[in-house]
């Protein structure tokens, strides 16, 4: 079991040392991942030969005295992620077969460290959800109570680190999709600020939203995986030509008058009890390592979850038109012509989230309605941006809760599209504002069910919400806290 | 917000969706009720105030106009449902 509880940066020193080679410790998670899959469903594919061929090549490396951090690891990839010559569905029927011609950079960036693919992750259909329970491909378990939802979009990313089926895992997050299951799934979740990491080979869902991120099982670890990550892409043209600073340099272990604002509006009456617990007691931590508290505002929180399902649809309703049975993906037996084949496949492939996403943003766009849904939207937007541009000048990180509740019950919110989408409301202000935010572990519901903190940075600030997030790990227990599978 | 079944039926034709009677009926109450929620954002005076499409202001991305190899058609035609050749094969679009 040991291997299986290591970081990244316990099992480099192990790897490094030579106490285990990376085969075996390939070989200790596709075990476990066999073991512990009928009851989680993390994984969409998983490649055990691949894995198996890159943890020799990573033996062989750390043999010639040329590994670097992540040499060896084992990582898995949300389903999203495009990997040349392995199966990538998106959690889509209709990519059911689809072999990708080229991979995402972020994939090729992990490649060149050395890193060892266990598979494909399960995934909310396009990464439509916050359930995971939109996937082709079954809904995945929460590792922590199996008859509750992992959360979603990336619910098999942060499953897996929760199973302990993968030493970390990448996702995305367009709405919340890697802060919330890392949440419900007590493992740290970043998302870097838009244009901070690639999406180039990432399946889009709403392009001026979406961001590549790590799960891990603790901040040193999202501070490295970050590392690997970031930086301009030629092949992205929305990735930003900053330069990437030394993130684990930044993780000092000293918050000494560190600004930290609390916005009246997260912290209202439909909180759980146990959540606001949880922060409560996470202030209290903050105020003893040094931190200072500002009460501030975020005006105009309670329209972000309207204006993103405005923009995220009209946004998704274009992405998906690509989806038409012509190059790849399903197509429709026996059609009458060009048109209906288009429509009879989109219909067979599509699932039910994904159609009425695709309904609503094709509704927002459709002449009559488009300056009435989407250009107000985006003004709205605009308003939301200014909101935190305003608190920044007062603090320099904000904390709030990431989801309002704990893990819900699988099937609880499958009826009402409008209910589900109400529990992103603590997530989706951060992608529409554009600027980085993370999740870590700061509770433990009276149920058992982990309860996730959010650390929200300035546009380009992850070195201060990592360092913020180290801090508190250092002072508190809660990361070490397992599921028990 | 009311939204009937025929409006259901032109949006899914825009999309390119063929729906059950079942799903139009369903669709037509869920859209409803997220359309009527959205409604919210009417309530703010947005006048003067400039869109955002990006979280990141940038202008255009310009890169050399050099030659590079491309994926080649093997690849590209690799995942195609139906292909004739180095094309695509897809049902007539003129009778």
């Amino acid at each position: 079991m040991d291997i299986l509880d290591q970081s990244i940066h316990e099992l480099h020193q192990r790897l490094k040392s030579k106490e285990i080679s990376s085969v075996e410790t390939a070989r200790a998670m596709l075990a476990r991942i066999e073991s512990v899959e009928p009851q989680i469903g993390s994984f969409i594919t998983v490649t055990p030969e691949q894995a198996l061929a890159d943890a020799e090549a990573a033996d062989r490396r750390i043999a010639a005295g040329q590994m670097d951090v992540l040499t060896g690891i084992p990582l898995a990839l949300k389903d999203i992620f495009l990997t040349e010559g392995i199966r990538t569905t998106c959690g889509s029927r209709i990519l059911d077969n689809f072999v990708p011609p080229y991979s995402a950079t972020s994939w090729e960036k992990l490649k060149e460290r050395g890193v060892v693919l266990l598979g494909k992750l399960n995934q909310d259909e396009f990464a439509m959800g916050s359930s995971n329970e939109s996937s082709a491909y079954g809904t995945v378990r929460n590792p922590w109570d199996t008859d509750r939802i992992p959360g979603g979009s990336s619910g098999g990313s942060a499953a897996a680190v929760a199973a302990r089926q993968a030493t970390a895992t990448l996702g995305t997050d367009t709405g919340g999709s890697i802060r919330q299951p890392a949440s419900h799934c007590g493992c740290v979740g970043l998302k870097p600020t838009y244009g901070r990491v690639s999406r180039y080979g990432v399946i889009a869902y709403a392009s001026s939203l979406d961001q590549v991120g790590p799960l891990t099982r603790d901040v040193t670890d999202s501070a490295i995986m970050l590392g690997a990550l970031a930086g301009h892409d030629p092949k992205d043209s929305t990735s930003v030509n900053t330069p990437v600073p030394d993130y684990s340099a930044a993780l000092t272990g000293t918050i000494k008058g560190l600004r930290i604002g609390l916005p009246r509006e997260y912290f209202i009456e439909g909180l759980d009890p146990d959540v606001h617990k949880a922060m409560d007691a996470a202030i209290e931590s903050y105020r003893r390592l040094g931190a200072e508290f500002v009460d501030i505002s975020l005006p105009h929180t309670d329209y972000a979850v309207a204006t993103y399902y405005l923009i995220a649809t009209a946004e998704a309703s274009s992405n998906l038109a690509r989806y038409d049975g012509v190059r790849f993906g399903h197509r429709a037996e026996g059609a009458a012509g060009l048109l209906d084949m288009y429509t009879k496949s989109r219909s067979e492939g599509f699932g039910a989230e994904v159609k009425r996403r695709i309904m609503l943003g094709t509704y927002a766009l459709s002449s009559g309605y488009y300056d009435a849904y989407y250009v107000k939207a985006q003004k709205v937007r605009t308003l939301i941006m200014q909101d935190f541009i305003c608190a920044f000048e007062a603090v320099d990180v904000i904390l709030t809760p990431v989801a309002p509740t704990p893990a819900f019950k699988i099937g609880e919110k499958v009826a009402d599209p409008l209910q589900m989408y109400l529990s992103d409301i603590f997530t989706i202000p951060v992608n529409l504002a554009g600027t980085c935010a993370m999740s870590i572990p700061a509770g433990i519901s009276a149920s058992g069910l982990p309860i996730g903190l959010q650390l929200i940075g300035k546009p380009f600030g992850e070195e201060t919400i990592l360092r913020a997030a180290h801090a508190f790990e250092q002072a508190t227990e809660w990361h070490t806290r397992k599921a028990v599978i | 917000m009311n939204i009937s079944v025929a409006v259901v039926e032109h949006v899914a034709r825009l999309a390119r969706l063929e729906l059950s009677e079942e799903e139009k009926n369903l669709f037509a109450g869920q859209m409803g009720a997220i359309l009527g929620y959205v409604e919210k954002l009417r309530e703010l005076d947005t006048e003067g105030v400039l869109p955002t499409s990006h979280a990141v202001p940038m202008e255009n991305a310009f890169r050399e106009d050099a030659e590079c190899p491309s994926i080649g058609i093997e690849k590209a035609l690799a995942n195609a449902p139906d292909r004739v050749g180095s094309f695509y094969r897809v049902p007539k679009v003129i009778e």
